[in-house]
């Protein structure tokens, strides 16, 4: 029995992309620390990881690629996908969780003990949004009504177009499925752009006390998240255009169509608790 | 249980040299690297806990700066629970999972080996900042601000992406481990028939995988809060630093029962081992496991008793933390009950198992102490909790660990090991711990505080006594290393079963356990 046999679980042969993981992790991450610290050759060291990190991934996805056309993986390496996808996606949630519960805290406990405690700021009334007790100015809510809720819209059409693609998939229907994906693709990017159109013209930046910080960590991981989703469906929709996927094997295309309507939600809640309420 | 044996196949698959280890993609042999890892990390983390008992032999300051006393404490801490005692569970759920549910490896060998390797950038951005300028990281390991944003050191900003990268290995190392669990169970074997070990592991790979991420969370906003002005923790901007707290210990508390789950696992298969008798209460001891694991996320705050919360957040809290003594005290009773007329015998795994039952049983009543609320009050940062954690960690989680080894090491490497040798390890070992912590229990009730390098005259005499039980503590470690060591090299040839009494499907593989076992999965009955 070899560990290529379709009716065993497959077993990959040796392989050296775990430890050119753990190199490209390690310049990052030391090169972002020297980096954050004015060290010069910080950023050097940080865009030598960054290119062994795309080396990373090409070759290892490359690989897993070429095992999934040439039928090494059965029924059960698919429900195992599937069931690491899933979890995945949770872990995904419990870190927007961590922000999220962060700007509930803020927003109904923190302020409100800042403004009744009367030592030190004893003017602060702390109604959201603020830069807080010791800033001098005020800030304006970032208006739901504009470009976020075209952003809104412009995210659940791309939802409804990736299904209309899996669907052209299902009915093996090739030319529904690329239009989807093309349209899917160019939605995202179209959320990006206006996205770093909203951040352009924001009076606000990132350092404006409580307010900036909370708005944009929760819409910059988002929009991180959009740019990771994005760059996973052109590399879906590359795949098709190279004539992968089937109708009954096609789990890449499922699980990326999983993490975008995650991403999707997740807006949907920024959308409500940070630019509406 | 019936199963086909295990075979060997050399038409593929038993790399050498060194890039066996560099690339493997075989769960025993990262089982073995993650377990090495550990031990190593033990004995690093273990010469800084060294360091501080000897700087608190006798009041006064004698061998390090109050700043460097600091950073032995947080380095330990961070060494012990991130580098030492997850890593040593991670190589047994390497090692035996799949031995255990009669599967060859893991559901993806190589992200399992993914899960390693990224340990070791981590562990070297974390003892390469004890070298920067500025100096190791020193606010203790939970990191508080405004101390942590504060420091302007450069080993700051490592440790926390150091964390980051060792929170991306546990995150894949544990989706890789539920999605094996789920998926790649031998024919028959139903979950309510997993061993016990496999089912803790169930259950605290959801908890690393649930509360991991709201670390990561909590560090990226330190991380902006000390580089890009963010005011996440600082009141003048409108945040709180007691938000760290929060964010933390949500991750901090079911961090704790991951130190300690697959602890419950690991005595839960030895105990009925040597006590000859099934496990009392099989079901019961799952359900008091995920019990735990769901309350422990509604029980963060009670490490925040003194930082002014409303009173209805500290009874809630205090109530739901006392709640998690009923699950705990079914595990105790069972371990109990099995032991209760088996026919006992006491090898050296026996030995530590017995003794963790005991020992853990006094931290988990030292833990519904510090519950209290008003009792807490008083006992916030002193001593007391200290002798708390270190007696369900160490006498918990790392005696647990080192009875697994001595039990295991047979199917590890096919030899027996110095049963005499083992014994002296023990008893060292129970010996010297309780010498060592159990005087905090009165130093800390009588005020003395932690993370301090001096302290007042009328703690002398008990601290005299916890740093030399420190110090045989540390030093009986070593026979342990030895007698790993020694049963590696030889010793007497170990059967398929060496212990009578033990069950599961790991014992019927040779011993050592070949390359690849269970390529044929064994069924189940």
């Amino acid at each position: 029995m070899s560990s290529h046999d379709k009716n065993s679980y497959y077993l990959p042969e040796p392989s050296l992309w775990p430890l050119i993981a753990s190199i490209a992790l390690l310049l990052l991450g030391g090169g972002f620390a020297m980096q954050l610290n004015d060290i010069a050759s910080g950023t050097y060291i940080l865009i030598a990881g960054f290119i062994v990190l795309a080396y990373l991934l090409y070759g290892w996805f490359a690989d897993v690629v070429k095992e999934s056309v040439s039928g090494f993986y059965n029924k059960q390496v698919d429900i195992s996908f599937r069931w690491s996808m899933g979890w995945f996606i949770f872990s995904e949630v419990m870190f927007f969780a961590g922000f999220f519960g962060a700007l509930f805290y803020i927003r109904t406990f923190a302020l409100d003990w800042i403004s009744q405690s009367t030592l030190v700021w004893p003017d602060f009334v702390g109604t959201w949004p603020t830069l807080g007790p010791a800033a001098t100015e005020t800030v304006e809510k970032m208006a739901a009504w504009g470009l976020p809720a075209i952003n809104t819209a412009i995210l659940l059409i791309s939802g409804a177009t990736l299904t209309w693609a899996h669907h052209g998939l299902l009915k093996n229907n090739r030319s529904q499925l690329t239009w989807g994906l093309v349209l899917t693709v160019a939605l995202g990017v179209l959320f990006l752009f206006l996205q770093a159109h909203e951040y352009a013209e924001a009076a606000f930046g990132f350092d404006s006390g409580i307010y900036g910080s909370l708005f944009y960590m929760l819409t910059g991981f988002h929009g991180f998240h959009v740019t990771m989703g994005t760059v996973m469906l052109l590399i879906v929709l590359f795949r098709v255009l190279k004539g992968h996927f089937s109708a009954d094997n096609h789990f890449a295309f499922e699980a990326v169509a999983w993490y975008w309507h995650f991403v999707d939600v997740v807006w949907l809640i920024l959308f409500v608790f940070v630019y509406w309420l | 249980m019936s199963t086909t044996t295990a075979t060997h196949h050399d038409d593929h698959g038993h790399p050498t040299g060194l890039m066996r280890w560099l690339a493997s993609t075989n769960h025993k042999d990262i089982g073995t690297l993650y377990l090495w890892f550990s031990f190593f990390m033990f004995f690093f983390a273990g010469a800084l806990a060294l360091g501080i008992r000897a700087e608190l032999f006798e009041p006064g300051l004698q061998f390090v700066e109050p700043e460097n006393f600091n950073r032995l404490t947080t380095l330990h801490g961070l060494i012990m629970i991130f580098g030492a005692v997850m890593p040593a569970f991670v190589g047994f759920a390497n090692w035996m999972i799949p031995l255990m549910i009669g599967t060859s490896d893991l559901a993806f060998p190589r992200l399992n080996n993914m899960s390693f390797w990224l340990m070791i950038p981590a562990a070297i951005l974390l003892i390469a900042s004890i070298f920067v300028p500025g100096g190791a990281i020193a606010g203790g390991w939970t990191m508080y601000p405004p101390l942590s944003v504060q420091n302007q050191s450069m080993a700051v900003d490592m440790s926390i992406l150091a964390l980051h990268i060792l929170g991306i290995s546990s995150i894949v190392g544990s989706i890789n481990i539920i999605t094996t669990i789920l998926n790649m169970r031998a024919p028959g074997m139903t979950m309510m028939k997993m061993p016990l070990f496999v089912w803790t592991w169930f259950i605290t790979a959801f908890l690393l995988i649930a509360s991991m991420p709201v670390l990561a969370g909590a560090l990226t906003m330190l991380l902006t809060d000390r580089n890009f002005g963010t005011t996440f923790f600082d009141a003048a901007g409108g945040g709180d630093p007691v938000l760290w707290q929060h964010v933390f210990w949500f991750f901090g508390h079911p961090e704790v029962y991951i130190m300690i789950l697959p602890a419950f696992g690991l005595i839960s298969t030895v105990i009925p081992t040597f006590s000859r008798k099934p496990l009392f209460g099989y079901a019961s001891m799952v359900y008091a496991t995920a019990a735990i694991a769901l309350l422990s996320f509604i029980v963060w705050a009670h490490h925040m008793f003194t930082t002014g919360m409303p009173v209805a957040g500290q009874l809630f809290f205090m109530y739901s933390t006392m709640l998690i003594s009923i699950p705990t005290g079914v595990k105790v009773f069972n371990w109990v009950a099995t032991m209760w007329r088996g026919a006992m015998t006491f090898e050296t795994p026996m030995l530590f198992s017995v003794a963790v039952v005991f020992l853990f049983t006094i931290g988990g009543f030292s833990g519904l102490v510090c519950a209290i609320l008003p009792v807490d009050i008083q006992v916030q940062d002193t001593y007391y909790v200290v002798a708390h954690f270190h007696y369900v960690l160490f006498s918990g989680a790392v005696m647990s660990i080192m009875g697994a080894v001595y039990y295991w090491l047979p199917k590890w490497t096919g030899h027996m090991y110095d049963e005499t040798l083992g014994k002296w390890h023990f008893w060292l070992t129970t010996i010297a711990f309780n010498v060592t912590f159990f005087p905090m229990h009165f130093t800390g009730l009588a005020g003395m505080p932690r993370r301090i390098p001096d302290y007042s005259l009328q703690f002398a005499e008990f601290n005299m006594i916890s740093s030399i039980g420190a110090f045989a503590l540390g030093i009986s470690q070593l026979l342990f290393l030895y007698v790993v060591i020694k049963c590696i090299k030889g010793g007497q040839t170990a059967g398929d079963k060496p212990w009578d009494g033990a069950e599961g499907l790991e014992w019927q593989v040779p011993s050592p356990a070949p390359f690849h076992t269970f390529e044929t999965p064994p069924t189940v009955k």
